[in-house]
Parts: structure tokens; sequence; C-alpha cells
């Protein structure tokens, strides 16, 4: 017998993992939860049959998202987390001592019990003395913060299904309000690669430009997300993220990461001409 | 649309069912617990004329509030009743048209003993509900009928903690938009009797302007959603009424706005409030509902049912997902932290009593001529000015122009209210009822 995940990267392509075991099923009120076991990316776990997590690659993906912004603006505080039930971002934020406090806000209550039990390398950290978690809707959580947080990581799912309303005008406006002056505010975007991405990428620079001075990408290669090429929003009232990188200070901290480092920093904001010309006005 | 047929004779015929339709419009009676229920496809428009003429005929007085919508008053020129206009109360705060109250009907029917019918709003756009029940006892204490305008009330019949409805209290008709809040397509319509009222007559009446073509479209679609809120309306506004209640309380905690609710009833001119009606009062933050109304559109994708000088007005329907629900919110909040400004300056009043003059038929139908609307201060109007929605006439037929009602156009014009009504597309010029003695100065 041969079991094999398969996710549709565009209508024309597909990216197949083999699995071994298909450990876990359920549909919890908001979406479809799965993980499944692999040869090469170990145990993952999928929302509505789109890759969230996987061992072996979700490396990239959380280092990326926490240590960009860590190094650029290394006084971060106070953190909001919304999405993110599997705990991957927070196990990398839990490594800076200088964190005081981290809300996590992810809808589903159940993805976060099932990373829990399943997942341990990304969910070990939820448990911190410094995490609160809530399980309500991000855009309702946000929306009566002010000036409450230095970081905002927008760790959710694809702008359909339950992570809509994390992609709107209004939810960036409300992101904006609830950062300090010099906040900073972390999203992930999809790839750029494929057509029907495309659109949505433009619709999201210009929402979130709207409202942020520095509005940034920068990209990293994660195997197992569509196109293998991801990029990521990086916007701040303050900072820039390559001229304002606190290099040493980040080296000091010898944080010892399987895939960030400063020169990754500064390349990650390096981007190809075909993506530029998307954001070209 | 290869259901789009017409009535050969397996289909029956909508001027005269007697086979699939009527058994349909059974159906229909019984779920909203009436006598008799008719399928109406030239909208409830044509429902509330049908009520008006069926219950009235030239000369004879109709008792009503002024805050009816156009189809009402167009009945009485079509139909050459004359209105009796109560005034209903006004919340002078949120600027908007109550219910009519108890004692102004009681004082209306002991003033005018002779008139047939006693037409109520219920509830109006904004959810307000008049003493349905009591209006009813009196008016047919005093051998009048009941005709009740229920285009924004069809889910009352489908859920106990809703208001009461028309047929409920024994009223003797009502015209029941299904398309509005009911789920059937655009257009379609109910119009439902009850006690004495003969269902033959009252055919004849809806035959008079109503299409011998009746869409089976609109018709296959008023007997589906009859069906499946017969079936499923319970659950169906328990999930609305809890979708809005959400919205309100979190709506109330952002600041700067008013969504109000059942806290405005009074047992009179508020004497139910309908919840699923989620109206909004804007101006607090500087910001006409128009206003709001525009940006939510034109800013956030977001299209909700009107916006005028005060307030905006959501219905929130079944097919709202909580998400929209959190958008909306979420919305209001950026509006009020990007957009608010000083309301000083911003028109407080939303209600102006008219001055009657002459029946809406006779002022239709007279001589009259075009004037500038800046020209028309004190003479006597010959067409409807309102905005689109709510449809409530500003001036109907017959009724003076006061310095007042031109300031209000003027204001509704500037915020960005689609008015219409006039001869004139642009609403610039107004037809006045020709004055023979007077000279044409205002030219």
């Amino acid at each position: 017998m041969e079991l094999w995940y398969t996710q549709e990267h565009s209508p024309n392509v597909r990216l197949s993992i083999k699995v071994d075991r298909h450990i876990y099923s359920e549909q919890s009120r908001f979406q479809r939860i799965d993980v499944m076991e692999s040869y090469e990316f170990g145990t993952f776990l999928t929302l509505d049959s789109q890759m969230m997590v996987a061992e072996k690659d979700e490396c990239i993906y959380h280092d990326m998202m926490v240590h960009v912004p860590m190094a650029t603006h290394p006084a971060i505080q106070k953190v909001l987390v919304i999405g993110g039930g599997d705990g991957g971002a927070v196990r990398e934020l839990t490594r800076y001592k200088s964190i005081t406090h981290i809300d996590v806000v992810e809808i589903d209550k159940r993805v976060v019990e099932v990373c829990r039990h399943y997942l341990p390398q990304t969910a070990s950290k939820l448990d911190d003395a410094r995490v609160h978690l809530y399980y309500e809707d991000g855009l309702r959580f946000v929306r009566d913060k002010e000036q409450a947080y230095d970081l905002i990581l927008v760790d959710s799912t694809d702008p359909f299904g339950p992570g809509e309303g994390l992609f709107t005008k209004e939810f960036y406006g409300n992101c904006h309000k609830a950062l300090k002056e010099d906040g900073i505010l972390i999203n992930q975007h999809e790839s750029p690669y494929y057509e029907r991405n495309k659109g949505s990428l433009q619709k999201t620079y210009e929402r979130v430009s709207a409202f942020f001075p520095i509005t940034k990408f920068y990209g990293a290669c994660i195997p197992t997300y569509s196109s293998g090429y991801w990029l990521f929003g990086f916007a701040s009232k303050k900072y820039d993220p390559v001229r304002d990188l606190k290099k040493d200070q980040w080296e000091a901290l010898e944080l010892d990461t399987q895939y960030y480092n400063t020169a990754i920093h500064k390349g990650s904001f390096a981007l190809p001409n075909m993506i530029k010309k998307l954001f070209d006005k | 649309m290869g259901i789009d047929v017409n009535s050969m004779k397996p289909l029956d015929n909508l001027c005269h069912p007697v086979s699939v339709i009527k058994e349909a419009e059974v159906l229909a009676a019984d779920a909203f617990g009436s006598k008799h229920a008719f399928f109406m496809v030239n909208g409830t428009t044509s429902a509330v004329q049908a009520m008006v003429m069926s219950a009235c005929k030239k000369g004879e007085k109709i008792i009503m509030p002024r805050n009816v919508h156009r189809s009402a008053i167009n009945a009485l020129i079509i139909s050459g009743a004359i209105p009796v206009y109560v005034n209903p109360g006004v919340n002078k705060e949120l600027g908007i048209p109550l219910g009519m109250s108890y004692e102004s009907v009681k004082q209306a029917i002991l003033e005018n003993p002779d008139a047939k019918a006693v037409l109520v709003n219920n509830p109006t756009y904004y959810g307000i509900c008049s003493p349905l029940k009591k209006i009813t006892e009196l008016a047919h204490a005093h051998h009048m009928l009941v005709l009740v305008d229920e285009a924004h009330g069809t889910h009352f019949y489908f859920h106990e903690e809703l208001p009461q409805s028309a047929m409920s209290v024994g009223a003797d008709m009502a015209a029941v938009s299904m398309h509005k809040t009911g789920g059937s397509l655009t257009q379609s319509s109910f119009l439902l009797i009850n006690n004495q009222v003969k269902e033959g007559y009252v055919r004849q009446i809806i035959n008079l302007t109503q299409t011998t073509s009746g869409s089976y479209l609109l018709m296959s679609s008023l007997d589906i959603s009859r069906k499946n809120l017969a079936l499923n309306g319970k659950e169906i506004f328990d999930r609305v009424i809890e979708l809005t209640r959400y919205a309100r309380e979190e709506i109330n905690k952002l600041g700067g706005y008013y969504a109000f609710g059942k806290e405005l009833v009074n047992g009179d001119t508020v004497f139910d409030f309908d919840v699923t009606k989620l109206s909004v009062h804007t101006r607090a933050i500087g910001l006409a509902g128009i206003e709001v109304y525009d940006i939510l559109r034109d800013d956030y994708t977001i299209q909700i049912e009107f916006g005028d000088i005060g307030n905006i007005l959501a219905i929130v329907s079944v097919g709202d997902k909580d998400f929209a629900i959190e958008r909306l919110i979420s919305s209001l909040s950026e509006i009020k932290r990007l957009y608010s400004k000083d309301k000083a300056g911003m028109l407080d009043h939303e209600y102006i009593n008219p001055l009657v003059a002459m029946t809406p038929q006779e002022a239709f139908y007279t001589s009259k001529h075009s004037v500038p609307l800046e020209n028309s201060r004190g003479k006597i109007c010959s067409e409807f000015v309102m905005c689109y929605p709510p449809g409530i006439p500003i001036l109907a037929p017959g009724e003076y122009i006061t310095q007042e009602i031109l300031d209000y156009i003027n204001y509704a014009k500037e915020k960005g209210c689609f008015l219409t009504g006039t001869e004139d597309r642009e609403v610039a010029r107004i037809n006045i009822v020709t004055e023979y003695e007077g000279s044409g100065e205002e030219e």
C-alpha cells in the first residue's frame, strides 16, 4: 500500500509527500484538521488540507517570522501572535529573555490541542509563563487594543477560510492602532509565483502600506509551501529592517538557529525583479 | 431559465388560481396563519396598493402615519382615497420616526369616524413597532379595517422572540416582503388577508394592476422560501438574533456609535423593537449615516442596507457568516478612528410634520408646473421627493413646501443621499400646483 498526501499549489501543479501513517483527523467547528507522518518531512499538520507545519522545515518559517523583527528591534517586550496555534512562533519568541508577554489568539482551540499532542516540537513552549492563550477571532481581539504591542505576528492560514478576516483593510488598521509608535507587524504572504496568488499579494501590499510608512517584503525557501518560495511582510512605523538591523546585538545573544542568521536577514529583503515589479506603482 | 414559462393550463393562472398556485397559496396562508395568502409578483408595492384600494374607494378616508413608504401614498393617488395623517412620535436624539401612539390613533379615529381603515407601518425600516394589537382592537370597535405594511416583518411569523405579527393580533390585511427577510427573489411578495376580507374581491383589485404574465420564477421562489421558513425558520432566526445581539454589543463597545435596541421600548410609540435590524446611530462621531454607508462600501467593500442623515442600517440575514459581522464591527472601529470629526453643524432631526393642502390624487393630477427647487417655498408640491432607500417621502403630493423641508433636501443632497421622486432627474426642479390667482413670478 502507498499513501500520498497531495497539495494543489495551482490548478496545474501538485506536490505529493509520501505518508507513512495518517495519525489524526477531525472536522472542528472551523476547519478540517489532519496530522500525518511522512518519511521525508516528519510529522506534519494540515488545515483544510493545506500544509501548515512540517517538522522538517517549520524552522525556516518560524525563524524568519520571529528573528527578523527581533534583530531589527531588540527592545521588543510585548508580542501578539494571531493564529499560530501550532506554537512554532511562540517557541522562537520564548528564546528571548527580554520578551515579557506573549498573547496568542487562535480561533480554533482544537488546533492547539492537536498540536500539543502530536507536534510537541512546535507546541512545547505554549505553557511558558509569559504566554497567554485566547481562543477567539483575531479581528475581534485586536479591535480594542491601543498602543499595546511592540510586535504583532500574523501567523494565519491563507486568505480564505477562517483566516479570511486577517487580510482585510480594517484588520491592518486595527493592528496599526494596537502597535506602539515603534511597533512592527509581520505577516505571511503566500507565494508570489503562481498567477492566482499575485492579486492578493498586491492587494495586501496596498492595504498594509496605506497604514505603515515602512512596508517591505522578504522571502525564504520553504520546501513544503506552494512553489517553495514564500514571502513575508514587514511593516513598521519606525524601523527599516535592513538599515536598522542590530547585527552585533543579535549575535551577542548567541541563539542557536537552524536557518536564520544576520546575513540571510539582509539578503532576504533582496527580491527578484519579477516580484519587485508587482509592487511598482 | 427552463422554468421561465407562462400560464398554461397545468401551471395554473395567477389571475385566477384554481390548481397548483391555489395549493401553494393555501400552504402559504397556513404558514402565516392567515385566511388566505396571495402570491404577488409586482413587489410589496402592489401588495400595499391592493390593501389600500381594497379598503377605500375614491373620497374615503384612511388613517395612516406620514412615514409610510411611497407605495402607500401612490395608492392614494391611484384610488383617490384621502389620507388622515397621524404624526408618528419622533426620537429626537436619533432623528428617527417612531410608531403611532395608541392615543394619536384613537384621536384620529374619533375625529374621523367615517374613515374606512387604519394603515400601520410595522415594523418601520428601523425596526420600530406600534402597539398593533391595541390599535387593531380599537379600529375594529369603530368598524375600520386594519392594514399592515409588514414589508420589513416577514420573519415575525417564524420566531416567538420577535414582535407580534399582523395576523397574530387579528389585523385584516398585511403586505409581507418575502424577498426582504424571507429569502425569495427580489420583487416577490405576499398579501395576507384575515377576518371578513373577501378573497375574491381582493383578487379583483390585485388584477387591476398586476401583470397577467406572473413570473413562475418569482412564484416558485415564494413557494420554496415559504417552505424553508416553515420548516427551518426558528433555527434561521435564532442565529440571526444571536448575530445581531453580538454585533450590537460590540458596536456599542466601540464608543461614539449607538446601535440601538430593545432599550427604546416604551410600550407605546416604540411598542416593540425588531432586534434583527442592526441600526446604528452615527452622528456622535461627526459623520452622517450616509457618509459611513459610503465609506463602508468604497473603502471596506461592505454593502449595507442604507444610510440616512443620522443612522446606518445593516440587515443581517441567515446568509451572513460570523466573519462578515466581525468585519463590519472592525470597519466601523476604523472609520471612527480615521474619519470622525466634530459633530457641530450636523442636522439633528429627521421627521418633518407635513402641512397638507390637498389630497395626493388632486395634487398629482391638477395643473402644475416646474420651478427650481429654491423658488418653491410656500408652494404646494405636486410630486414626491424622497431619499431612496428608505423611500419614505420628505414631500408627498399635496403638501406645502417649507423652508425646513428645503433645508433638509439640500442637506441630504450635500451628504450624498440618493434623492428620487421628481420628474426632474437631477431633483433640481420640482412640480408645484399652479395657483391661478397668483402670478408666475417664482419662475
